[in-house]
């Protein structure tokens, strides 16, 4: 992954962060933050359960387009929102 | 006797029999073997439908009673009130809209025809160019599941989502409906976790081998239903739903085409409809389709893609949602489209309430009604004439 040399810059819940390249935005939620992606239609936290694109607990808006976060690459520049109410 | 009344699936229409049983003082024993059937997979429309004077019948007469239950259950039920709107994509099917508001309205069922300005207003997602709709407001929404969770959790004993800690086989028959000085106020309901293998004569005989007697035994199993009583004529009908993340305020009315009603009663091929309703949490499930001759569950990308496509013709909108979830399920459909409620006609002791088909969610409590007043052998406001098996069971 080459990952202690090369970082991916972006803006984290309006927070800038680096990460190595090859970050999901699922790990790097966790890496920079509590890990929370979204919020239940009770207002309960929620956070990435089977990391592999099923179960939707993990749907950020990316750039303010809704995607799962366990399957979507940090990328330059990426403006990443959890805890939305979706 | 381990039951006054043994019913066989905890799906709506068995949740909703017990019920009505149990308030009537009967010691129900509910036995279910634990897969979702047509209640988990469906979407939960409580509808007037007026395809013929039975169903509208009996689906006048349910959402009537469904009114006097909703107002005990709890929130967990996901009731609301939105009503339906039956979209008119053109000229014919206005009026095909106002024949429907005069057939309702012979049922005593009001409902309000809207121009294409106005549907516009109450609906603005849906494309311009409609011809107008029928608004049907008395029509509403539920959670089926929960729905019958709460039913069965009214006896006194726990629902299908806790079994296993009380009542199972073995379990007693509750004595929460008996009064101190030994006669009986309220009846119970115990819900228990087994296979039936086979129905017998007073009886059933579980897989394990062990037998539940009861006087009188309310088959409710759905499509599942055949394996048990091979001669009824129920065919599966397979339909595709979609469920998107949250966009509370998109859609208000369950929204469907008037075209469905078409869709709805084909008896082979494959056909979509547009059918989209609104969640209470701000989610659209998505549907329609129907397909004969297959039993496999698994979701048809071909199928819910034409589904969807049929969906985004009225809701343009739709394309740019995020669906989180599709599934696919069974209805039972029986040939001439009516539910088979009442005596099995040569199994005595035998009582049946299946082949809803796509209708069971909203005719659980007409059907609830006609079994236990069969079964306590007192008068039904519905007349039950219509629905009773022998018209499909003379011959077997």
């Amino acid at each position: 992954m080459n990952s202690a040399q090369t970082m991916v810059h972006l803006r984290l819940n309006g927070q800038s962060s680096k990460v190595p390249a090859g970050t999901s935005i699922a790990a790097a939620l966790y890496l920079c933050g509590d890990g929370i992606t979204r919020q239940s239609v009770s207002g309960q936290a929620r956070a990435p359960v089977c990391g592999m694109g099923v179960c939707q607990e993990c749907r950020v808006l990316v750039d303010g387009y809704s995607q799962l976060a366990c399957q979507t690459l940090c990328a330059p520049g990426m403006v990443v929102q959890s805890g939305d109410a979706s | 006797m381990d039951a006054e009344a043994i019913v066989i699936g905890a799906g709506i229409a068995g949740a909703a029999c017990a019920y009505e049983l149990c308030q009537r003082g009967l010691d129900v024993l509910v036995i279910d073997d634990g897969p979702s059937g047509a209640t988990q997979a469906g979407m939960g429309h409580l509808v007037v439908m007026d395809d013929n004077p039975a169903e509208l019948a009996l689906s006048s007469a349910s959402l009537a009673i469904w009114r006097d239950w909703l107002v005990r259950m709890d929130s967990s039920c996901g009731y609301s009130h939105c009503g339906t709107l039956w979209i008119a994509a053109d000229e014919e099917e206005m009026q095909a809209a106002a024949e429907k508001q005069v057939r309702l309205q012979a049922a005593g069922i009001s409902s309000m025809l809207i121009d294409a300005l106005a549907l516009a207003t109450l609906e603005p997602a849906l494309r311009r160019g409609l011809a107008g709709a029928l608004q049907v407001a008395s029509d509403g929404v539920l959670y089926a599941p929960n729905a019958a969770r709460w039913l069965l959790g009214q006896g006194g004993r726990q629902g299908p989502g806790s079994q296993g800690s009380q009542g199972g086989p073995q379990g007693r028959i509750s004595q929460s409906g008996q009064a101190a000085n030994g006669t009986k106020s309220t009846g119970s309901v115990r819900v228990s976790q087994a296979q039936v293998h086979t129905l017998e004569d007073g009886c059933v005989r579980l897989a394990d081998g062990s037998t539940r007697s009861a006087p009188h035994i309310v088959l409710a199993a759905g499509l599942r239903a055949a394996a048990l009583c091979p001669e009824l004529p129920l065919q599966a009908k397979k339909g595709h739903l979609a469920i998107s993340a949250r966009y509370p305020g998109m859609v208000h009315h369950q929204l469907v085409e008037l075209g469905y009603v078409k869709s709805a009663h084909e008896r082979s091929g494959t056909s979509v409809a547009f059918n989209v309703q609104p969640r209470p949490t701000g989610q659209l499930l998505i549907g329609s389709s129907r397909q004969f001759d297959t039993t496999d569950s698994a979701i048809e990308a071909p199928i819910l893609a034409r589904m969807l496509r049929r969906a985004s013709h009225y809701l343009p909108g739709l394309g740019n949602l995020q669906i989180i979830r599709s599934w696919a399920g069974f209805r039972a459909a029986t040939p001439d489209g009516l539910p088979l409620i009442g005596p099995h006609p040569q199994r005595p002791g035998l009582w049946l309430a299946l082949g809803h088909e796509g209708l069971g969610v909203t005719t659980a409590t007409g059907t609830a009604h006609l079994i236990a007043a069969g079964i306590c052998a007192s008068a039904c406001a519905l007349d039950g004439n219509a629905y009773l098996p022998v018209r499909c069971l003379q011959n077997v």
